[in-house]
């Protein structure tokens, strides 16, 4: 099973993304995207960061966690602060080291004890967790309280985004399709049953939860560069809610999933915009419409894979289905 | 001394409001297992109802008081009619979602239909302040600390006395088993569910006397924070919503009478972390056996 980095597979890969990355550069130069719209495309691309971190921790390895906006405004207060004091590309570049440490810290202080806990419990002491570092961040006089930084340096550009939002992908699908992350979907369908085969549960809970909150660090830096203004408010309860949603509306253990669900709210968003008000409440109704009728969310545990892309006729079905999703 | 039981008066009035909503949190987890979010938003929707039945058909507090619960039980069956029912089967996580789904419904809708601007209550009760030893009480705190009881302690009535309480806790225990001796578990769900909103419902409109405003997103901290209460009571279990609700209450009151008022959150959380870690199902929860 020797496996090159340049095989079949991943060069297919690199040429959808390659794709993609040139005809959206191409909308952009051709101002169909304008700079209104380039705003929900860095939201699509930050959420899906997101979307896909936390659908490592809950969708692959079963822990359900509500604290994941914490780790986002680690990161997105790392990179603001830095930015502040060094308002170039080393300063963001730093600002991301910096979150990644503090994250890596924390998110593994807090794992520790906090991932023994099961089901419900963990969700509620993850919140619990997201709310402490938003009082944290609120008092600390660094981050300059309840009125947040603002003025944050606009650094993040297209390619920039892209590169980062593909790298996140590309590492989460290898995390799941790697021995770890198999390991983590053994936990997710039976502890019990992967602890007695011999599978250390905490050791990969642990991975999984900090691997999810290194990746909500980086989202939160490029959030913080590209939306000019962080306050603590921005990242509590209802931002890792957000981020919750789009993990079950694209199917949770989706990572394919995670990442269409970022791409659809972001153009709802876009569409329901001038309804102001009303936006809302037919968010609200269709979230409630979805789970009803769709509760494994849209894509269920469907990933898109390139080999059903290349042996397309026996899967003609399954091929139209992924090519919607790519387009 | 006289400082620490005016902070005990302070914070049991408090902590009154936060049990009152976690029983509501309660009970609907310890039948369906669900984390119902929405719950929070009930405790809005009564504030608005007791808001309208206070000024706009002048009914006096108790009439009110009455009143709101019966229209909040009255819309929360019809939440759980149309919510909740179709999800019994799916996962929890998806009934999460739409739980989450109803509570944004809740508030926009409210925000739609009221204007966002906020409201004043107006008193419909006299403030008058008692000083008994030093200790200040407010009378409004008073009505609050009384009716609270009085509403819990109906509350256990109802659930370990009658018919019906004895239908809703063996649903709670084992619902194939309940429906097997002939409990509509239907109508127990629904009659939860009314029972948890009017609860709620009641803890609004003692807020709005007690605050003077009403506003449609009041419902999300204390929301949050009724919840944490149920979890540290050991959720399921009814006297550890009080006890929780009482706790929390307490601890926060103390932590901002002698500490800083901007950490209170922060230690309540902090608490609720370490008894989950200590003792994971809550302060009177009992240690199930892991099964294989």
């Amino acid at each position: 099973m020797k496996q090159t980095l340049l095989n079949k597979k991943n060069l297919t890969w690199l040429a959808i993304a390659i794709v993609i990355f040139v005809v959206v550069q191409l909308l952009i130069d051709a101002r169909i995207i304008s700079p209104y719209y380039r705003v929900t495309l860095f939201w699509i691309c930050i959420f899906a960061i997101l979307g896909v971190s936390l659908n490592i921790i809950i969708g692959v390895t079963g822990q359900f966690s509500l604290g994941h906006a914490g780790f986002m405004s680690i990161g997105a207060y790392s990179a603001a602060v830095l930015l502040k004091m060094m308002p170039d590309y080393t300063g963001l570049a730093i600002g991301i080291g910096v979150g990644l440490v503090i994250s890596f810290v924390v998110s593994f202080i807090v794992a520790m004890p906090t991932l023994r806990l099961k089901g419900d419990y963990l969700a509620i002491a993850t919140l619990g967790v997201g709310e402490i570092i938003r009082i944290i961040i609120l008092n600390m006089t660094i981050t300059n309280g309840a009125s947040g930084i603002s003025n944050i340096p606009f650094l993040v550009n297209w390619p920039m985004m892209f590169v980062f939002t593909v790298l996140a992908i590309a590492l989460s699908a290898n995390f799941k399709n790697s021995a770890i992350g198999r390991a983590c979907i053994s936990i997710k369908e039976d502890e019990i049953a992967s602890e007695a085969m011999g599978i250390n549960t905490t050791k990969y809970k642990v991975t999984a939860f900090v691997f999810g909150a290194l990746l909500a660090s980086i989202a939160g830096a490029l959030y913080a560069t590209s939306y000019y203004v962080i306050k603590p408010e921005t990242f509590g309860i209802t931002n890792s809610i957000n981020i919750l949603v789009i993990v079950v509306f694209g199917g949770m253990g989706s990572l394919t999933g995670s990442v269409v669900a970022a791409i659809v709210l972001g153009i709802i968003n876009i569409i329901l915009q001038p309804l102001a008000e009303l936006r809302m409440i037919i968010y609200a109704l269709a979230l409630i419409g979805i789970m009803i009728f769709r509760p494994q969310g849209l894509l269920g545990t469907y990933e898109a894979s390139i080999s059903s892309l290349f042996d397309f006729k026996s899967h003609f079905k399954r091929f139209t289905k992924a090519g919607k999703e790519k387009a | 001394m006289q400082e620490f039981l005016q902070q005990l008066v302070n914070g049991l009035s408090i902590g009154s409001i936060y049990a009152l909503i976690a029983l509501g949190y309660t009970m609907v987890y310890g039948i369906i297992k669900l984390i119902n979010f929405a719950h929070g938003d009930m405790y809005m929707i009564g504030a608005y109802i007791g808001l309208v039945s206070v000024t706009v058909f002048k009914l006096p507090f108790f009439l009110a008081l009455i009143s709101t619960m019966v229209f909040t039980a009255l819309i929360g069956i019809l939440i759980e009619r149309i919510a909740y029912k179709p999800l019994r089967k799916s996962t929890r996580v998806a009934a999460l979602i739409t739980a989450i789904g109803v509570s944004f419904f809740l508030q926009n809708i409210v925000s739609r239909i009221m204007g966002a601007k906020i409201y004043t209550f107006p008193s419909v009760l006299n403030n008058e302040l008692y000083v008994v030893g030093g200790i200040r009480i407010n009378s409004q705190q008073l009505v609050i600390f009384v009716t609270s009881i009085a509403l819990m302690f109906l509350l256990q009535l109802i659930v370990q006395k009658t018919k019906i309480g004895r239908a809703m806790r063996s649903v709670a225990v084992d619902q194939d088993a309940a429906r097997l001796m002939g409990v509509n578990v239907d109508h127990v769900i629904t009659l939860t569910f009314a029972i948890g909103s009017s609860l709620a419902a009641a803890a609004g409109i003692l807020v709005g006397i007690y605050y003077n405003t009403v506003n449609p997103l009041m419902g999300f901290a204390p929301g949050l924070k009724a919840f944490v209460a149920a979890v540290f009571g050991g959720i399921g279990i009814i006297p550890g919503a009080m006890i929780g609700g009482f706790s929390i209450g307490l601890i926060e009151t103390f932590v901002s009478g002698y500490g800083s008022t901007l950490y209170k959150d922060a230690v309540v959380y902090i608490i609720l972390i370490l008894i989950l870690i200590v003792k994971p199902s809550g302060l009177l929860g009992k240690n199930k056996k892991e099964k294989v």
